[in-house]
């Protein structure tokens, strides 16, 4: 493999890795922060339990959220030197803003939130968890919007041999860098969710602090199904922006071959790339591709042969990505629903099937997220900045494929490493459980909360 | 004055202030196995640094992410050329935080032992190879039309290497000062008796580092042109000389200020010999990297110069009221148990 290869192969496997961390991040920090805050207003232990508990794993997995995120930035000059001078103009001031206005405020706030607990008041404890999950989210909104100009530059001109910022407004209401936000963001909601609903319904499953789980479980599954229905919407007005601005990403996403009006949607696909068009098509809807994309009938959508080949994106991958994260998102639509209707109603228990499905479905919003890059990346080939610059330009010149192939190594092995470690503290502290009564409080560091400690005895089973 | 002095002057203070914060946390990390010597010393020296490292290693990202906004073409060829080293300096920090965040979450020997080692690796390599890169931006890199003709072994040139140990003294006594003032008992003792003895090691690198860069970078021909700005290197020996006289007079507090304002010094000193260059060329002048063939238009200076001036007093109001949060000293009480904490 050459340098460009062995760079790309590195960057997906880095932010594929770091993406394991970050949307879990992002939905769990707002979870523990409801559950703080119910707790902060009701003052009812178990909501104190409820976040320690959640805090606890979300603590886990934040670590690694923190420290693979320096891969990236790193990474855009280590093996994309060409890239970073071609549009570091535009490009390096969201990283930048994302530094100094989301990342400051999300470490130091997270070690109030930590170590705080006896030398703040329990309002600006709860409020300080409320202040990471905010800057967890804004910090994001920089990076998707930073991404969102790779997939749809504005605001920029080329002159002296680079893309300049123009318009920082544009670039900041790319509409294209919030829909993207949006989806991202909503979809790492649906893995907290999941993540929350999963680990209570195996505590469930095992009748252990039946009650805390419970109503873990029934947080979690209003907010997942919330998400996920944010998601497939958002989701909506994404694709149809990527339609506008991205055809060939859009024509491999659909295997779409002939440029052609009045597009039916087949649920049955089997492209040919070797022909340049799909081996095998059935199902078909009439019209509804047409339809959902330009809400006409007979919207004409181009067709991949109506672009040269050398600026087509690789089809399989795209359209496969792109077909699973829907088949998965229209599962987790269907899971979310049964488990508001479940928990609501407080039959859970009842359902033991149910809960079985859910502690595997665990991983299908993460593989979603996952495919759901696949097809943003993969399907922005062969151009590195959409239609401006290519991928093979993109790379360093000074590196040679043995300095590739040994951080590749590196990577690997390190990744490897503590993805271990990380899964093995989950599922240990997870299946733990949590506190019993009173340990909560007495092991926490908020001062005034003794006297709540006799409240409420033992009453559920340890 | 022109946007891209502002963001020189900037990227130095990004750069100074990573050093003055995260050095005393590199410090006790390389520290806290020889000075603490129980297990329940060890947690108070995890402890000092647990709410902090994290928010003081962000500046070296936005050290970082500034460089990439505003120096484009030194971001894209310092990271690129400095590829191995680089890499190398991204896993000991990743080790090192991931060594922190995990090192109490199981209570066994071996656990804690495995991390304590990450912790140490994960502080002295970055110290070191930081004052590497460091040594090797103030004495050039060879690049010229063709590129870059070093490798990570021709970075490890006496001066840088040089360099790279005055980084691990000053992060050492730093850190040393900081365990005297963050704990109490036996083990701030100890902590203040090691930066007595490590200051005058952190003196012989620093005479040997001044000696050195006459000899090895042109550094000093700002101060010959300007002799005002050699206000810097006096008020970072000044400094040094200040860290041991206050701590003959028996107080760490003041000594610590002083060894902070000693990091903030020297950094100075090495910037503004290199102004205008970010990273000369050590074979071809005409290809140093400069604030202003590398830089980004006008317009993207403008954005990041109010971005900065708007955030950064916020972010450190912000670390100011975090810092005197945790004010107090660190006791064997407040870590009774802590595993169960979070």
């Amino acid at each position: 493999m050459d340098v460009v290869d062995l760079s790309r192969l590195q960057f997906a496997l880095t932010s594929m890795f770091h993406w394991i961390f970050v949307p879990l991040t992002l939905g769990l920090s707002i979870l523990t922060a409801f559950m703080e805050t119910r707790y902060v207003r009701s003052g009812d232990e178990m909501y104190l339990r409820m976040s320690k508990f959640w805090g606890k794993l979300f603590l886990i997995n934040f670590a690694l959220g923190v420290v693979t995120g320096i891969t990236l930035e790193f990474q855009f000059g280590m093996n994309w030197a060409e890239y970073s001078k071609y549009v570091g103009d535009i490009f390096g001031a969201p990283l930048a803003i994302e530094a100094t206005v989301a990342f400051f405020l999300e470490s130091v706030f997270i070690g109030v939130w930590i170590f705080g607990g006896d030398r703040i008041s329990k309002t600006a404890h709860a409020v300080s968890i409320w202040i990471v999950a905010l800057a967890t989210n804004l910090s994001a909104l920089w990076i998707l919007l930073a991404n969102g100009w790779m997939q749809h530059p504005v605001g920029y001109v080329l002159r002296n041999n680079r893309a300049e910022m123009v318009d920082f407004g544009a670039m900041l209401t790319n509409p294209y860098g919030w829909l993207k936000f949006g989806h991202t963001l909503t979809s790492g909601y649906v893995v907290a969710a999941f993540f929350v609903m999963g680990i209570s319904a195996y505590h469930l499953l095992k009748k252990s602090h039946t009650e805390f789980f419970q109503r873990s479980f029934r947080i979690a599954a209003v907010f997942g199904l919330a998400s996920t229905l944010a998601v497939a919407v958002i989701g909506d007005f994404h694709a149809i922006e990527v339609a506008k601005t991205q055809p060939t990403k859009f024509a491999a996403m659909e295997a779409i071959w002939e440029t052609q009006r009045n597009v039916g949607f087949n649920f049955i696909v089997i492209p040919d790339t070797e022909k340049e068009c799909n081996a095998v098509e059935g199902l078909c809807v009439p019209n509804l591709l047409s339809y959902l994309t330009f809400h006409t009938a007979d919207a004409e959508i181009k067709g991949l042969k109506d672009f040269p080949k050398d600026e087509r994106p690789p089809v399989m991958p795209t359209f496969l990505s792109f077909r699973l994260m829907l088949l998965l998102g229209f599962a987790i639509l269907f899971m979310a629903i049964l488990a508001v209707v479940y928990s609501v109603r407080g039959t859970l228990e009842l359902h033991p099937l149910f809960l079985k499905l859910m502690l595997f479905a665990i991983p299908l919003p993460y593989i979603a997220g996952q495919l759901g890059w696949i097809v943003a990346e993969v399907g922005r080939q062969p151009w590195i900045v959409y239609g401006v610059l290519k991928t093979t330009h993109a790379v360093s010149q000074s590196i040679s494929p043995v300095q590739v192939y040994a951080s590749l190594i590196g990577f690997t092995l390190l990744y490897s490493g503590l993805g271990v470690i990380d899964f093995y503290l989950l599922s240990k502290f997870a299946k733990k459980g949590p506190a019993p009564y009173g340990a909560a409080l007495a092991g926490s560091e908020i001062p005034d909360s003794g006297a709540a400690k006799d409240l409420q005895p033992l009453k559920e089973e340890a | 004055m022109e946007f891209q002095v502002i963001w020189f002057v900037l990227w130095a203070v990004l750069w100074a202030v990573y050093f003055m914060l995260d050095g005393f946390v590199l410090g006790t990390g390389m520290l806290h196995r020889f000075l603490g010597r129980s297990e329940g010393d060890r947690k108070v020296l995890i402890r000092t640094v647990g709410p902090v490292w994290d928010g003081n290693e962000v500046w070296l990202l936005t050290a970082g992410g500034a460089t990439f906004a505003a120096f484009p073409g030194t971001y894209a060829l310092m990271f690129s050329y400095l590829y191995t080293a680089l890499l190398l300096l991204l896993f000991s920090l990743i080790i090192r935080g991931v060594s922190l965040e995990f090192r109490n979450k199981i209570g066994s020997d071996r656990w804690t032992g495995a991390w304590d080692a990450g912790i140490i690796v994960g502080s002295a390599l970055p110290s070191l190879l930081l004052g590497v890169a460091f040594g090797n931006i103030f004495s050039g890199l060879p690049m010229d039309a063709a590129g870059y003709h070093g490798s990570l072994l021709s970075l490890l040139n006496p001066y840088g290497l040089l360099t790279g140990m005055l980084f691990v003294l000053l992060f050492l006594t730093h850190g040393s000062l900081y365990v005297s003032v963050k704990t109490t008992g036996e083990l701030s003792d100890r902590a203040t008796e090691l930066a007595h003895k490590l200051w005058y090691a952190e003196l012989g690198a620093a005479v040997l580092f001044l000696a050195a860069t006459a000899v090895f970078t042109k550094l000093y021909d700002n101060y010959l042109n300007a002799p005002v700005l050699l206000v810097a290197p006096s008020l970072a020996v000044a400094a040094l000389l200040g860290i041991k006289l206050f701590l003959a007079k028996g107080s760490p507090l003041t000594a610590f200020a002083s060894s902070c304002v000693t990091i903030l010094a020297v950094v100075a000193t090495g910037v503004i010999g290199l102004f205008p260059n970010l990273i000369p060329s050590s074979i071809d002048t005409g290809y140093s990297l400069t604030i202003f063939n590398t830089s980004s238009s006008t317009y993207t200076l403008k954005i990041m110069t109010v971005v900065a001036l708007v955030f950064v007093p916020i972010v450190i109001a912000y670390k100011v009221w975090v810092y005197r949060i945790f004010r107090a000293r660190i006791t064997a009480a407040d870590v009774l148990g802590s595993e169960e904490t979070y």
